[in-house]
């Protein structure tokens, strides 16, 4: 935790045994931050189009369709949502496509913490995990004791997995400490439940500000960095996408820790979800290449991959009726 | 945080198969769009025509050294046929507006535009190519020349070369293997829209696109003998530089056969363009965006099998970050997938001839022989064509043949610098200069390397990018002249 | 009662900014246009010409790294030196040419104008043969003309002043060294425009004037691989000398008319190459 305030003073205690750099100040961690190289916006655009044109055929495709809907963390963030709502969305997320039971389940049920209890109870016996948003999401405009409270309703509520936001003012202004501080305490309350960082990529402006938003929070013990809320204008994006993997790839590569990246926000054809497993793959690796560490945070999207999914085995073009609707 | 992926028992437990390494199914480009005859004939005032001396050749697929079909080999006789045709055609066309010449360019970039998957197997069975390349970087360019030339047609007097600009007359226009297509749109286009008339001499190995050409231009109506094409051998592109009945000459090849051909114009005086061979630095500086940078040296050696004459085939890397370069690097060229050029997930297709592939694998030879580190890509290559894995060198000096010779191949020379005087020296170290990199983020820095290169084009923050309206040739030893953009007017302008 | 005897001078190569006997040690009678005796010259040699090339390839980094600005200032500065020495020149060059006296200084005088016109355009060439390139992606794209190097030039058999601030003064513009292979039969006006130019802050070896039998000289100009490009306005046997130059690439200008509105650019463009510089835009 940092342990005193004011820029230059904070210490952080990482665990013993991690090969995580020992972030001891806002100093260094800034140091460490602007040591990142730059991005060029143009390269990093110009290489993911170039992955948007790798064509997934046959068996690489059914694997790669199955695989993407194992990465669904099937989400719904509305304040029209209700318990009933949420109880059909956990009977989508064990059993897809009702039709198929070779279909897999998807990652995870996502929702606001005031629903972790239903989702828990609907989900209970599956493999299907848990995740709530807290931390006031999306905007994260509140006291650090006001997010920590939030993250223990979820916790106490059964939440396998915490998504919080980031305070990008905070991270726009450079208050950097302040940023890696709340996302060290939001860990520390997740205890044992996984703890993903929502960077809101489309509010930090650039790729080098997308970077060093990924180090700050895998160095402030991230399990996943996330793209997006889906409440702003613009969410994950492949540039974004590529830049936070070669994060988790380079930190992987200098720590030995392994972070996932979630991918969230504007995703809702199928066609798009496979690009982002070939950004991931030629990327970070295949080693990424599982629902442990990628992730599509989604709710359309389920439906186009069920349909491409049926496309598939039937060899012809679904009826939109095959997928239930929730 | 998890320890390693599926820590603290994230995975679902229907636990899903990897797609695994990268381990695309086939997804080949149907060569079924295209259809090639058995033989052809010559281009020459509007018909396809048998040579005289009824000699042929066949062209191969590259990728499986099966024959393609026969092409005519054209004599004296045919290329002054050729030449003759030019002549008679001048008058007509150098008199026409300008407006309409550019409607034929107009309708020539329109038609390829709408044959362009065609085109792009066409040119990938008979380069060896990736379809991926010839997709998206050479017919696109290709249309997007004769659509940026047509422009041009009519506002010659604003080019800068005086009021009343003419054209030179009959063009002589020898292209290389690399960029069949591309190359023959670079030296037409211009050509045409200055009102000159044009004999085009493809690359033995490479005829089957501007065959093609050919019949689009047909499709455009193109008045006969505007263009004319003759294929063959050095021994017909001889006979055109020699031809007395040209105007001009522009050769796009090897630095070796542009002296010759500026030796035997020399005392004609002849206006010439030539645009030679290179030895391309790409400079990697310690504050270089590294990601973008490992892609760039990617492109700038691997980009159609390296057969690319502005290659970046040095790579100068600041000391500082010489070891993470390398790093990345190797990871990145174990990432390449070479193969069936017709394959849509393909980086990198076959070397374009068997004399080719024999002349880069007697300088990797010397490379190694001459003390050089090699690494070559472990990738699977096919058993049929002609193939050569991505190969990198390190501990190259730059004495080495590879540091100074073109190889024209997937092979890398890696030397180091520590100042950027040093990365600029040894950049210009070579009697080349036709194209560099730059990587940096600090921009004054970057002007400061591109105006000491000695090169005609510097890419900064980027590699082998190509755009009509871009200026593109060398200098020194890499030939004159320019082409692309206005300046790629004045070949073609009597000024 | 004798008459003064006139002292005569020798006129020696410029090479490297100093004026020197051919390294050879000869010397060669150099007539006027009546077939009087004017002044012995230096008879430069093919090691002459080694050092000239090479004291050009010195002096051109000095003189590119210059702004623009200054060298047309420069330039400009030796048009005000060869307009004070108007009169000499106009003597010499009536001389070499036979011209009157008022035909000679109205020829020095076009020569004078026509370099304060090439002053001028040291700043404008890369505006007028460079610019942006409006290319269909996320680049800046511009090309700017850069100077191809060191230029030999054989300067105009008969012209002797005029026509060789033509050939002269245009590869300067554009940021080129030069090596002048004299007229051989009218070298005078060239050697004291090189010692003008020696003393007008041009770098020392930016102009080198040789003076000789040119028969012997510009096929070791132009067979020189660092020379980078070639005017053969005044060579009697271009042909041979443009073969010897295509072994290394060579530019070469075979004669044209002076860069003038009238005879356009060419001259400007000749011995220049484009480098076009392309840099990725983004945020």
């Amino acid at each position: 935790m940092i342990a005193a305030s004011g820029p230059g003073t904070a210490v952080v205690e990482i665990p013993s045994g991690s090969r995580v750099p020992q972030v001891a100040s806002e100093a260094q961690l800034r140091t460490v931050l602007a040591g990142l190289s730059g991005v060029d916006a143009v390269g990093v655009a110009a290489r993911a189009a170039k992955l948007a044109t790798r064509s997934l055929k046959r068996e690489t495709k059914r694997r790669a369709l199955d695989l993407a809907i194992a990465m669904v963390d099937l989400t719904t963030l509305e304040g029209a949502d209700t318990p009933g709502h949420v109880a059909a969305l956990c009977a989508k997320a064990r059993r897809p496509d009702a039709e198929d039971p070779t279909c897999p389940p998807v990652a995870a049920l996502c929702v606001y913490p005031d629903l972790v209890a239903t989702a828990r109870a609907h989900l209970a016996g599956s493999a299907v995990r848990v995740a709530s948003v807290a931390t006031a999401f999306p905007a994260g405009r509140a006291s650090l004791p006001v997010k920590l409270a939030d993250v223990a309703e979820a916790r106490a509520a059964g939440a396998d997995e915490i998504d919080m936001v980031i305070d990008r003012g905070a991270f726009l202004s450079g208050r950097l400490g302040q940023v890696f501080e709340e996302i060290v305490a939001v860990k520390e309350a997740c205890g044992p439940a996984a703890l993903k960082v929502i960077l809101e990529t489309g509010e930090l402006g650039t790729y080098d500000n997308v970077r060093r938003a990924s180090w700050l929070a895998m160095l402030a013990g991230a399990d996943f960095i996330k793209t997006s809320t889906g409440k702003v204008a613009v969410s994950a994006t492949p540039p974004v996408a590529l830049v936070m993997l070669e994060a988790v790839r380079d930190f992987a590569e200098s720590t030995g820790q392994v972070v996932g990246v979630k991918l969230a926000g504007g995703i809702r054809s199928a066609k798009e979800a496979l690009r982002y497993l070939v950004l991931a793959s030629e990327t970070a690796g295949s080693t990424w290449l599982e629902p442990g560490t990628l992730r599509f945070g989604a709710s359309s999207l389920l439906t186009d991959l069920l349909l491409q999914r049926r496309s598939q085995r039937t060899g012809a073009y679904a009826r939109r009726e095959h997928v239930s609707v929730e | 945080m998890s320890s390693e992926p599926g820590g603290q028992g994230l995975a679902s437990t229907g636990r899903v198969s990897r797609l695994g390494d990268l381990d695309y199914a086939p997804a080949p480009e149907s060569a079924a769009i295209v259809s090639i005859a058995d033989a052809y004939g010559l281009y020459i005032d509007g018909h396809f025509t048998d040579p005289e001396r009824h000699e042929s050749f066949a062209t191969l697929n590259p990728a499986t050294a099966a024959p393609l079909a026969r092409v005519a080999r054209a004599s004296a006789a045919d290329v002054d046929a050729a030449v003759q045709a030019a002549r008679r055609a001048l008058p007509a066309w150098s008199a026409l507006p300008g407006a309409e010449r550019a409607k034929y360019l107009f309708r020539i970039s329109r038609i390829i535009q709408e044959r362009q998957r065609e085109l792009a197997v066409l040119e990938t069975l008979d380069n060896g190519k990736p379809i991926r390349e010839t997709r998206d970087v050479d017919i696109p360019l290709a249309a997007g020349h004769f659509f940026y030339y047509a422009g041009w047609a009519d506002k010659l007097a604003f080019a800068g070369f005086g009021p009343d600009p003419r054209p030179r007359g009959v063009a002589g226009q020898i292209i290389p293997w690399n960029f069949p297509l591309l190359m023959a749109a670079w030296k037409l286009a211009p050509a045409l829209a200055a009102g000159n008339t044009c004999v085009l001499k493809p690359a033995e190995t490479t005829p089957l696109s501007a065959l093609a050409l050919a019949d689009i231009l047909e499709q455009a109506e193109l008045p006969a003998g505007v263009v004319n094409i003759v294929t063959g051998d050095g021994a017909t592109g001889a006979d055109l530089v020699d031809h007395p009945g040209i105007d001009k000459l522009a050769f796009t090849g090897s630095t070796e056969v542009g002296r010759q051909i500026q030796r035997r114009l020399a005392a004609r005086g002849l206006p010439l363009t030539l645009e030679l061979g290179g030895k391309g630095a790409n400079i990697v500086f310690d504050d270089a965006p590294l990601d973008e940078a490992i892609e760039g040296i990617i492109d700038g050696i691997f980009f159609n099998q390296g057969h690319v004459c502005c290659a970046g085939s040095r790579l100068l890397v600041h000391e500082g970050v010489a070891d993470e370069v390398l790093r990345r690097l190797r990871r990145r060229v174990d990432q390449l997938r070479v193969g069936d050029p017709l394959d849509k997930n393909t980086d990198v297709g076959a070397i374009n001839s068997a004399a080719q592939l024999a002349r880069i694998g007697e300088l990797v030879a010397a490379g190694e022989a001459e003390g050089a580190t090699r690494y070559t890509s472990a990738c699977p290559l096919p058993a049929a064509g002609y193939w050569f894995a991505p190969t990198v060198f390190t501990d190259v000096a730059p004495a080495h043949r590879i540091a100074r010779e073109e190889i024209f191949g997937p092979v890398l020379a890696v030397m180091t610098f520590r100042t950027p005087e040093e990365a600029v020296a040894k950049a210009n170290d070579t009697t080349y200069g036709l194209a560099c990199g730059v990587w940096s983020e600090k921009g004054s820095r970057t002007l400061w390397v591109a105006q000491r290169l000695r090169a005609g084009v510097v890419w900064a923050n980027a590699y082998n990018r190509f755009d009509p309206a871009s200026p593109f040739g060398g200098v020194r030893e890499s030939g004159f002249g320019r082409e692309g953009g206005r300046h790629g007017l004045e070949a073609y302008l009597d000024v | 009662m004798s008459e003064r005897l006139d002292v005569r001078k020798t006129y020696k190569l410029v090479i490297g900014g100093a004026f020197v006997r051919s390294e050879s040690g000869r010397a060669y009678a150099v007539a006027g246009a009546d077939g009087t005796f004017l002044a012995n010259a230096a008879r430069a040699s093919r090691k002459d010409v080694r050092d000239a090339v090479r004291a050009a390839q010195g002096a051109q980094p000095a003189w590119v790294a210059h702004s623009a600005l200054l060298r047309g200032q420069v330039l400009y500065r030796l048009a005000e030196m060869a307009e004070a020495r108007a009169a000499e020149l106009g003597d010499h060059v009536a001389q070499a040419e036979g011209l009157d006296e008022a035909a000679a200084r109205a020829s020095v005088a076009r020569g004078v104008d026509r370099l304060v016109w090439y002053a001028g355009w040291a700043d404008k060439v890369g505006q007028v043969l460079g610019g942006a390139n409006d290319v269909a992606g996320p680049y800046f794209n511009f090309s700017v003309p850069v100077p191809v190097g060191v230029v030999g030039v054989i300067a105009p058999a008969d012209s002797s002043f005029e026509g060789l601030i033509d050939a002269l003064v245009a590869p300067l513009v554009t940021g080129n060294a030069v090596v002048v292979l004299a007229s051989q039969r009218r070298p005078v006006p060239a050697v004291l425009l090189g010692e003008m130019s020696a003393t007008a802050d041009l770098p020392a070896g930016l102009v080198n004037v040789l003076t000789g039998h040119l028969d012997e000289l510009g096929p070791v100009l132009a067979a020189h691989e660092a020379v980078d490009g070639l005017d053969l306005t005044g060579a009697s046997d271009p042909a041979a000398l443009a073969a010897l130059a295509a072994d290394s690439l060579t530019r070469v200008l075979h004669a044209g008319p002076p860069a003038t509105p009238e005879g356009g650019l060419r001259r400007l463009r000749a011995f220049v190459d484009t480098t076009t510089v392309w840099h990725t835009v983004g945020a």
